[in-house]
């Protein structure tokens, strides 16, 4: 006769197990999917004519999606440059400086920040970014710049949050021993911290990254879709997750094939920054 | 001789525990001196305020004066960061920056502004021979010096110490993770350095101190029990404490 409890164990251990896998399994169907619908008009157009093709007009045969790309590219670029200062100095001041009680009230904050739906930054950046650029910098306000101004902002709490911990993990006696030898709080935290915290850094940026390029919602509001390559960060534009969210609802035959293989792109651009966030934090690891 | 070191009624405590219960002690220049005495005797904790490592710990407050030749140390003119490049400090267990062993011991010297590629060469080089490892790591400066070995991990940061080119050099139990070889070649070291340096030696181990120190003092719960040349503590101590502590009738 087996005995209850052990049969029990078993029980919870495969529920589990099965619960696990299946995040594993939509992952791959979701794979699937959109490589089922998204690759055969890579064949019949050619991967070339995709993804270098300057002209998109999928209603008539044409789905070169290269602006799109470059336009993703940009504006997650330009993400970085404004949010990862902006991140990484805000989490040298919560590991660094700032006493507990600021710690405690600032963290809740910066989370609460992650949690605020995409929709209202988008509402937030056209309601006062685009004005702002409109009026002080020239063009019709939906830009490069001003998407890049609001992704920034929403790609903080990524990096605060990931730097922070990177940074906190970096052992007292590193600190001591720097402070030992007549360094001051900043050298310290230049020349040792930093550094000791490097990969931790490097992939709270890759990860703010992968949320700025497949940020959507936010961007359709803000980008100004226009489907050419930008010229000035005055000039609008659009994504590849813009193009997708834009044209799927009225899309049909080739066309909507041709939205599948944008999402192809986007998948992989966003597998490659992925795995280069997580070789990043197993090196820190490893370390 | 020269008192290089001094402490007059320095009283500590954290909170309600006082751990330094009146200290008064002078500390001879060129002269490796060595504090003993069981864990919660105070002897690291009055290291800690000769180089205000004191200041990271929260809820101290500290009475009576400690002075650097005759200057004290605890006024608040003083800056403890140039405090720190004056006194070098070497720790329990090294603490090797996570960097290659010549930026290790260069790090010292960059902090203070130096970058001359050539002068900086010349201090790492001087400052491992003095510490006995340059024959070990001479070929591989460019490595990490997390990859060396506890003994030499140890040796390196008494190099560290050295690049500074401090005028005292505190160790707080330098050798409590060590094989014996690796202390005898720390020993060694720091018997060739002190007529440089004013060192002075924490260590529980008491033959470690009669080894290698000219001056010894005995710490027993906060209280400094018994100060006097090596040779008298050792040999003819005045305290009953002293004695059993030395004969390892506690410890």
């Amino acid at each position: 006769m087996i005995d209850r409890t052990v049969l029990k164990e078993h029980l919870v251990k495969w529920v589990l197990v099965a619960f696990a896998l299946s995040s594993l399994l939509f992952l791959f169907l979701i794979f699937i999917f959109i490589l089922a619908e998204g690759l055969p008009l890579f064949l019949k157009v050619g991967l070339n004519k995709i993804i270098f093709g300057m002209k998109w007009a999928p209603t008539k045969g044409h789905f070169g999606i290269f602006p799109m790309i470059i336009s993703s590219f940009l504006v997650t670029i330009g993400a970085l440059i404004i949010g990862a200062p902006l991140g990484l100095s805000c989490a040298i001041y919560l590991s660094e400086y700032a006493g507990k009680r600021t710690r405690m009230l600032l963290k809740p904050a910066i989370e609460l920040l992650a949690g605020i739906p995409s929709v209202v930054f988008g509402f937030l950046g056209v309601i006062y970014i685009v004005p702002l650029v409109r009026n002080y910098l020239g063009g019709s306000g939906f830009s490069l710049i001003s998407t890049c101004l609001v992704l920034g902002v929403m790609i903080l709490p990524t990096i605060i949050s990931i730097s922070f911990d990177a940074l906190v993990s970096v052992p007292r006696t590193y600190r001591e021993g720097s402070a030992a030898m007549g360094a001051t709080k900043w050298q310290t935290i230049y020349k040792v911290i930093i550094p000791s915290a490097k990969s931790g850094i490097l992939a709270s940026f890759i990860l703010g990254m992968g949320r700025a390029i497949g940020e959507t919602m936010a961007v359709i509001m803000i980008a100004g879709n226009a489907l050419k390559i930008p010229t000035g960060i005055l000039d609008p534009l659009r994504t590849l997750t813009g193009n997708i969210a834009l044209e799927l609802a009225y899309a049909t035959g080739d066309h909507r094939l041709g939205l599948f293989s944008t999402g192809v792109v986007l998948m992989v651009i966003i597998m490659i920054l992925n795995y280069i966030a997580n070789f990043g934090i197993k090196r820190k690891i490893a370390k | 001789m020269d008192t290089k070191i001094a402490t007059d009624r320095l009283r500590l405590s954290f909170g309600e525990t006082e751990v330094l219960k009146t200290i008064s002690i002078k500390v001879h220049k060129n002269t490796i001196t060595g504090f003993m005495g069981p864990s919660g005797s105070g002897k690291s904790t009055l290291i800690s305020v000769i180089n205000r490592m004191i200041d990271f710990e929260n809820n101290v407050r500290i009475e009576g004066d400690a002075t650097i030749d005759g200057t004290s140390i605890l006024d608040g003119s003083i800056n403890p960061i140039e405090l720190r490049r004056r006194v070098g400090t070497v720790f329990a267990v090294p603490i090797p920056l996570p960097r290659s062993i010549f930026e290790n011991v260069a790090y010292g010297p960059r902090l203070k502004g130096t970058s001359d590629r050539t002068t900086l060469h010349h201090i790492v080089e001087d400052s491992l021979k003095k510490a006995f490892l340059w024959d070990e790591v001479k070929d591989r400066l460019g490595t990490s010096a997390l990859k060396l070995s506890g003994g030499q991990q140890q040796r390196l940061c008494l190099a560290r110490t050295l690049a500074l080119k401090p005028e005292i050099i505190l160790l707080d139990e330098p050798c409590s993770g060590l094989d014996p070889i690796s202390t005898a070649k720390i020993e060694d070291a720091l018997s060739e350095l002190k007529s440089e340096y004013t060192i002075i030696l924490v260590s529980n181990n008491t033959k470690q101190i009669a080894r290698i120190s000219d001056f010894s003092a005995f710490f027993y719960l906060g209280e400094l029990i018994e100060y006097d040349t090596t040779e008298k503590v050792f040999t003819a101590p005045s305290e009953t404490k002293t004695e059993d502590y030395i004969q390892g009738k506690f410890g």
